[in-house]
């Protein structure tokens, strides 16, 4: 690629000036983001991302399929977080066409958000890991990774992509040995969660490459429209469980963990604090699942009325946004997924300016990017 | 605020501003001349403070384009949703806001890729994941045979 092309006149002001390409196929970006990255001997002077790689135009895909169709798209922006993502799109449609969800899909919906958050923090603490030059971390985060896609691979008969929360409640009833395997997982990991602080956590080498370094301010966070664990470190109070509490989160019991750091290690911090968090509220719920239906009883055509409609959700990654516009027809008029990791890529440069190339390692291994999410 | 407050304040500062009913949060649509200027009271008054745009999105109405900008505030906790009208359908031009909010930046170059919308003095305007051959998708009035089939 010929990097003196027109569109990188902002990037090269010189010949003296030096480029380097990271990506699209480079193992610490998880996937095909492509950065060209300014460098003054290793010091980085602008990062600019260059996205569509994965581009496969969900908001138009979602104008043609009709409202039960578009959120099973949504598994495939962020697949870390899909049952959270499928979620966002049915409070919408919900949202849209009134129907009141039954109790029993309200808890199975936290229970399976919950169960995701922690597949997908045991995932990100792996290849973080990997990405900072330890290898066991990721044998054992997938371990135990393992362990939570098994149980939903019981119920959703699918374990990355499982499109099991739908408008009115979700897709079928709990497998029978649902709750036995939860409780079996939980008494098994609780234990666990003290050799991933063994391992890592107070490690010197560990803390020399993340202490300090990717610093965000707090008002940078907001204004970059960070969300999450990243905005959360900067001491963002940010949680939209808390903020705009949906399907039933109000009455649960967990506390917000907050950083003022705004460094790596403070992302790693809050991660670390999140999986326990979500251990809790699925403690909280798994004895008492009340019983009755799974699903509202709903139309098969969704016909909701001229209006528009905005959902947020947290995932895994922050806040997820469904804007969904409706003209009174079959299909949606317009959906906008707002994703975390769009706005998380363009902070970016911020974090990393300044800093030496291999700080951006461990800048994009605790963003904690997912690339479809970016592109969708 | 609460949303009747926030309505005076927006009608005190930009009489064109028509507020739309029954909404959740106050929507309001502004020309998009005029946007700008209540964007950055908004962003910058105490008493309003949305200091966290946590949406920006284009719409076609077909007549004419919507820039919907999605403000709350971290301290006062209200939400306040803005829509920028732009009525040229061959030249849309919205100013830019990635001044007042950071974020902008990339989400008005994701508008631009998908719309056509060009925001006035936004430093970096190029496309954000298609190339230069592509139309602009997510019009209504997007025709491509090719890799869209219609059923």
């Amino acid at each position: 690629m010929n990097i003196f092309e027109p569109e990188n006149k902002k990037l090269v002001e010189s010949e003296q000036d030096f480029v380097v390409n990271v990506g699209p196929q480079h193992p610490s970006t998880h996937g095909v983001l492509h950065l060209k990255i300014k460098l003054e001997g290793e010091t980085i002077k602008a990062v600019q991302p260059h996205l569509g790689y994965i581009h496969r135009s969900i908001e138009k895909m979602s104008e043609a399929g009709s409202y039960r169709q578009f959120s099973y798209l949504t598994s495939r922006m962020d697949y870390l977080s899909s049952h959270m993502n499928n979620q966002a799109c049915a409070l919408a449609v919900e949202k849209a066409i009134q129907v009141e969800v039954p109790e029993r899909a309200k808890v199975i919906r936290i229970l399976m958000a919950e169960l995701t958050r922690l597949a997908s923090h045991q995932l990100w603490w792996g290849a973080m890991g990997l990405d900072l030059g330890a290898i066991t971390p990721f044998f054992i985060g997938f371990r135990d990774r393992e362990e939570i896609l098994e149980i939903f691979e019981d119920t959703c008969g699918t374990r990355l992509t499982m499109n099991y929360v739908v408008p009115g409640g979700v897709m079928v009833d709990l497998h029978p040995d649902f709750q036995k395997k939860v409780v079996a997982f939980l008494g098994r990991f609780k234990k666990r969660i003290k050799e991933y602080d063994d391992l890592v956590t107070g490690n010197i080498i560990f803390e020399q490459r993340t202490k300090g370094v990717g610093v965000i301010s707090a008002e940078d966070a907001i204004s970059y429209g960070c969300s999450g664990p990243v905005a959360r470190a900067s001491g963002v109070s940010c949680d939209i469980r808390k903020l705009h509490p949906y399907d039933g989160y109000e009455k649960l019991e967990f506390k917000e963990c907050i950083e003022t750091e705004g460094d790596c290690f403070a992302r790693y911090k809050v991660r670390m604090e999140e999986m326990k968090e979500s251990v809790k509220i699925i403690e909280q719920l798994i004895d008492n699942i009340p019983e009755g239906d799974f699903q509202a009883k709903t139309k098969n055509v969704l016909k909701p009325p001229k209006g528009e409609w905005f959902t947020r959700v947290e995932t895994a990654r922050g806040e997820l946004g469904v804007y969904l516009i409706s003209d009174g027809t079959m299909k949606p008029y317009r959906v906008k997924f707002r994703s975390p990791n769009f706005s998380h890529v363009s902070a970016l440069e911020h974090m990393s300016k300044g800093g030496k190339i291999g700080d951006l390692v461990a800048i994009m291994a605790t963003l904690d990017l997912v690339i479809p999410d970016v592109d969708r | 605020m609460n949303n009747e407050e926030l309505k005076n304040f927006v009608a005190a500062h930009c009489p064109e501003a028509v507020a739309e009913e029954n909404t959740e949060w106050l929507n309001v649509v502004v020309p998009h001349d005029k946007v700008r200027d209540l964007l950055f009271t908004l962003r910058h008054d105490p008493n309003t403070e949305l200091d966290y745009l946590f949406c920006l999105s284009g719409v076609d109405w077909k007549t004419h384009f919507h820039v919907v900008y999605h403000l709350e505030s971290k301290r006062h906790k209200h939400i306040v949703v803005v829509k920028a009208k732009v009525e040229d359908r061959n030249n849309p031009e919205v100013p830019t806001i990635c001044d007042i909010w950071r974020t902008a930046e990339f989400h008005e170059r994701e508008v631009f890729d998908l719309f056509g919308i060009r925001f006035t003095n936004h430093p970096d305007l190029r496309r954000l994941f298609l190339d230069d051959t592509w139309g602009f998708p997510l019009r209504k009035d997007y025709q491509d045979d090719v890799t869209i089939v219609s059923l």
